[in-house]
């Protein structure tokens, strides 16, 4: 792989970002709109519930863990996107660069744009309602990097589908995460769902890592064994999803849509 | 470079949109690529380019087959303008010449790109964004982005469509004066019948995915007995079902 092509096309999304204010906003305001929502909502429980009681913030630290891994998903598909909307698609195609450097370039400067939003956010949580998630400690790495493998991970599967089905699947792009997140088991335990959806729910990295969470927040117990489980499950799917995105990539040139995907 | 077509074949399920096409682009010359439209001519460059699968023959690129794994090494070799494909909008001229310098790999890229700019007349608009400008100046940023690695082997589809008459002179005197400077095989498709007259050493004439006619332009219009190779062209257009 050449650093060098990785870095030209990072760049080309690094300008898109630096030449406009509104996209710098944008990216700001949704993160920042859910922790005001869920700071409100973490601090209703935190007095009302017995099961979040002297926990504050349990709520609130899914959600900014929640909206890490939404926004990591959602960049990687948006520079996606705009290279269809822009109908630079072919140009990107034709320059000599390696499908594995486009994937490399897209997943290392999904973190920049996700990490432009949620930063902001997750400080502005601290003085607003006392929630640091950096109280989670050395494990909130490895959470992080989880949860970006997995955020990273859904990108290329919908970037699959945009190969494979064109702009239409654009709208999937957008339902991915929804669709998760009730068996992401994100603000209860796993024992609420029903118990066949249990067993599905378990092959899911995100149910290991908030349960790992609220362990960590609730009982300050961490389950080094649990967090590398939640790793290694997101690294199968990161796997996965590169065989997919290879094979729609493979698909996309025997059906010719390389050459006229645009809007 | 030299490029040689053998046997190409494309088909979309029942659809043959490529039959049996085989053709060769000596070194340095300029073949023109003409035909009605959905006769198969994106499809060919599509396939030259390694972005479409040909479903049998060949490509052969200074006689090495073009494979996957040798696509990335021979890309670096071409480059390809259409004014159907554009760059992002949201990049400045000079950003977007930057990053297409840093793809390719150019070695002395701001060289490279004061060269281009210079040539093509690009500096009163290099700061604005590309989204911003004419369709005049946006087919130069194109045709700059073509050339940034110095090709060997250029594809340029439709180059000079929807440009007014002095834009698209200016694109036709440059690139036959940058063909004759430099070392450069090109693919011409064009609807452009001038164009292709003075920019064209042989051409091919394709109706539904096959080859039905080649030559040069005075041959093509003495065999069909016509005054201009736009007449011979039509001629060939709307005869149904035949090869010429």
């Amino acid at each position: 792989m050449s650093w060098y092509k990785i870095y030209a096309l990072s760049l080309r999304h690094i300008y898109l970002i630096r030449g406009s204010f509104p996209r710098i906003i944008d990216l700001i305001y949704w993160p920042t709109i859910q922790i005001f929502l869920w700071g409100f909502i973490s601090k209703f429980f935190t007095l009302n519930s017995t099961y979040y009681e002297n926990t504050v913030g349990v709520i609130l630290s899914a959600a900014i863990l929640y909206d890490f891994l939404f926004r990591s998903s959602i960049s990687y598909n948006m520079m996606f996107l705009e290279e269809i909307w822009s109908r630079n698609f072919t140009n990107l195609f034709i320059a000599p660069i390696k499908i594995s450097e486009i994937i490399a370039a897209l997943t290392f400067t999904a973190i920049f744009r996700t990490l432009i939003g949620l930063v902001p956010a997750a400080l502005l949580a601290i003085p607003l309602f006392g929630v640091s998630i950096f109280k989670i400690g050395i494990p909130l790495i490895f959470l992080l990097v989880s949860l970006y493998i997995f955020g990273v991970t859904l990108g290329l599967l919908v970037t699959s589908g945009l190969i494979r089905f064109g702009p239409s699947f654009e709208n999937i792009a957008w339902a991915s995460l929804f669709f998760l997140a009730p068996l992401g088991c994100i603000y209860y335990p796993i024992e609420i769902l029903p118990t066949w959806l249990q067993l599905v729910a378990n092959f899911l990295p995100l149910v290991h890592l908030f349960e790992e969470m609220r362990s960590i927040l609730i009982e300050d117990v961490v389950n080094y064994y649990a967090v590398l489980k939640a790793c290694i499950i997101s690294l199968i799917y990161f796997v996965v999803g590169i065989v997919i995105f290879f094979w729609s990539y493979n698909g996309a040139k025997e059906r010719g849509t390389l050459i006229n995907i645009g809007e | 470079m030299r490029i040689e077509i053998k046997n190409l074949t494309k088909k979309f399920k029942s659809i043959t949109a490529v039959n049996d096409i085989s053709f060769k682009i000596e070194k340095n010359n300029t073949l023109g690529l003409l035909g009605p439209n959905g006769c198969g001519k994106t499809t060919s460059i599509g396939m030259m380019l390694g972005l479409i699968t040909p479903t049998n023959g060949e490509i052969l690129i200074d006689g090495i087959k073009l494979n996957s794994k040798n696509r990335i090494k021979l890309l670096s070799l071409m480059n390809f303008a259409s004014p159907y494909i554009e760059l992002p909008k949201k990049l400045t001229v000079k950003q977007n010449l930057e990053v297409y310098a840093r793809m390719y790999g150019v070695i002395n890229k701001n060289e490279r790109i004061k060269e281009l700019i210079e040539d093509l007349n690009l500096g009163q608009f290099l700061d604005k964004k590309t989204g911003e400008l004419s369709s005049g100046q946006k087919n130069r940023v194109s045709l700059a982005k073509s050339l940034i690695n110095k090709p060997k082997l250029l594809f340029l589809d439709e180059p000079t469509a929807s440009l007014d008459p002095d834009v698209g002179d200016f694109v036709r005197q440059y690139l036959e004066k940058y063909r004759k400077e430099n070392d450069l095989t090109m693919l011409l498709a064009s609807h452009n019948m001038k164009e292709v007259e003075r920019l064209c050493d042989k051409i091919i004439m394709m109706k539904k995915g096959s080859i039905v006619d080649e030559g040069t332009c005075e041959e093509l219009t003495k065999k069909h007995g016509r005054k201009n190779l736009e007449d011979a062209f039509l001629k060939i257009a709307r005869s149904e079902n035949e090869l010429v």
